[in-house]
């Protein structure tokens, strides 16, 4: 009995390795992808990466017009997330199951939340050029969404995890649904609130970059302009700005983090 | 003395088949201790939870002061549930919120919306807090965040909230539970003590029926959502907690008989 418990869990374990490598032969094989070349083609890549792309002196002084770039960029990231919060609190207080009034709001929140979350931000971004165009007001509504949809579902689960007993206390004092969102909800939710904001403040920068590629404004855009000249010397420059950056949020934003929680 | 809460013929079905109380049946009076006790799942968090509407019954009714819970609006629902304190297990206080914080949440059923968004109390409700949580031992602690005290510490700010907002009767669910023996009864001693001087209706749930004997004026054994024992602690036989714990009584570890003699 036990021995073949074991030699079940043995089976288990082998047919999923099995299973794995069966998935990639196929996708290998599907692609026409040739392991042997793509792994002896990464040192080439890096001894082109290492004669070319370096910034030089003269690149540096396009670094006033690249730091603009990257201030819009930092801005619209900031913008679009504090914004989509905004929203995400409202939808999440209506569709959290502690905090939520009526069933059909509740799921009406839900659905409009989850519908924007699927849709990746690149896709927003592609949506949305149809309509605005190559401006960075695209870039803008593509992380608000992205934000927005991440955010109210990050937002329900923090509700319902920090408040969901302290809002049952409230209830039954005869409080009203306010005093109970106000006196129990955001203070018991409000660290982890600002902790999710922080990280899709980070996540909206690297997306921004990306972003920018596709709608023509921002850092993206820059760097996308600067490597189709072939001028790899301030495309790289670009790059480690944007590293650089991603860096010192990430260190800010803990640090933040730490001193709240 | 008159009663203060009569629950009357009250049944609570949850889904299409189970049932969580069925026909409950009980009056307390004003100023009463009455325990009620009972195994897991019997349905004494249900019957509390019915009191103040936190579940809503399925058929009965309950009056609380001459009115009957089960009919009410919104509105009066709340201003019902001003004069009921509920106490809770887990103490269900806000974690990150200071204990005079917590405490004075007691009285946000009686404010308008906009103070009670704003939490604005009056010099005389924090007089009041103090003085209250002074009573309950909690005098040193008044400003530290109710994550950093202990269990016992907790629960007392759990009754602190309750009492601000000057209830007539309070709902304890399994109040010392999750308490070590010392804390439990530092807590008993304060409902008995709110009970006798303060004239407030204490109705608890408990898990242990020593205490249950010890503390109350009166005793519901539950079984399976019925009420089959109701009476004086003095009455209560090894048969009538037989009925309430079922077969469970065999391995009860403590002797009836002995708690009388003390």
């Amino acid at each position: 009995m036990r021995a073949d418990y074991f030699a079940k869990k043995k089976r288990n374990t082998l047919s999923v390795l099995l299973i794995l490598t069966v998935i990639t032969l196929v996708s290998i094989f599907i692609t026409e992808y040739n392991v042997v070349k793509g792994i002896t083609s990464v040192p080439t890549a890096v001894q082109w990466a290492l004669s070319n792309f370096y910034p030089t002196k003269e690149s540096l002084s396009k670094l006033p017009d690249i730091l603009e770039k990257l201030k819009e960029t930092l801005l619209v990231s900031i913008a679009a997330s504090t914004v989509g919060a905004v929203f995400a609190l409202f939808f999440s207080i209506l569709g959290s199951n502690t905090t939520g009034v009526n069933p059909l709001i509740k799921s009406v929140c839900r659905s409009i939340a989850t519908f924007f979350r699927n849709i990746d931000v690149a896709a927003w971004a592609m949506i949305l050029l149809f309509s605005f165009g190559q401006s960075s007001l695209t870039g803008y509504f593509a992380l608000f969404f992205g934000s927005f949809g991440f955010l109210t579902r990050a937002f329900t689960e923090t509700i319902d995890e920090a408040s969901g007993s302290s809002v049952e206390a409230l209830k039954a004092t005869g409080a009203g649904y306010l005093s109970v969102i106000f006196q129990s909800v955001i203070p018991a939710s409000l660290p982890q609130m600002i902790s999710w904001v922080l990280f899709v403040i980070e996540t909206n920068i690297r997306s921004a970059t990306l972003i920018g590629l596709l709608t023509g404004s921002g850092i993206g855009f820059t760097f996308n302009l600067y490597y189709k000249n072939l001028s790899y010397d301030i495309a790289s420059l670009v790059v480690i700005v944007i590293a650089f950056t991603i860096l010192s949020i990430e260190f800010v934003s803990n640090y933040v983090r730490r001193a709240i929680l | 003395m008159a009663a203060l809460l009569e629950v009357n013929h009250v049944s609570k079905q949850f889904g299409k088949d189970t049932k969580a109380l069925k026909d409950v049946h009980f009056s307390v009076a004003e100023g009463e201790f009455v325990s009620i006790i009972g195994p897991s799942g019997a349905g004494k968090s249900t019957l509390l939870r019915c009191i103040n509407r936190m579940v809503d019954a399925t058929s009965g009714e309950i009056i609380f002061d001459n009115r009957n819970v089960l009919d009410l609006k919104k509105k009066e629902l709340k201003t019902i549930r001003t004069k009921i304190g509920m106490v809770f297990q887990h103490y269900n206080l806000v974690n990150r919120l200071s204990v005079i914080e917590n405490a004075l949440h007691g009285k946000l059923g009686n404010k308008s919306a906009l103070a009670g968004v704003l939490g604005l109390y009056s010099i005389d409700e924090k007089e009041e807090a103090m003085k209250i949580l002074n009573a309950l031992g909690l005098a040193d602690l008044i400003y530290k965040r109710a994550d950093q005290l202990s269990g016992g510490q907790k629960q007392r700010v759990g009754i602190a909230r309750a009492l601000l907002q000057n209830p007539r009767m309070l709902l304890c669910d399994e109040p010392i539970a999750s308490l070590d023996p010392g804390s439990a009864k530092v807590i008993m001693d304060h409902l008995k003590n709110i009970s006798t001087n303060w004239g407030i209706t204490i109705l608890v749930n408990l898990h242990q029926v020593d205490v249950a004997l010890k503390y109350s004026d009166r005793i519901i054994g539950i079984n399976n959502g019925q009420v089959v024992y109701n009476g004086s602690p003095k009455n209560l036989t090894k048969d009538d907690i037989q009925l309430i714990y079922g077969s469970e009584a065999e391995d009860l570890i403590f002797d009836v008989g002995g708690i009388h003699a003390s």
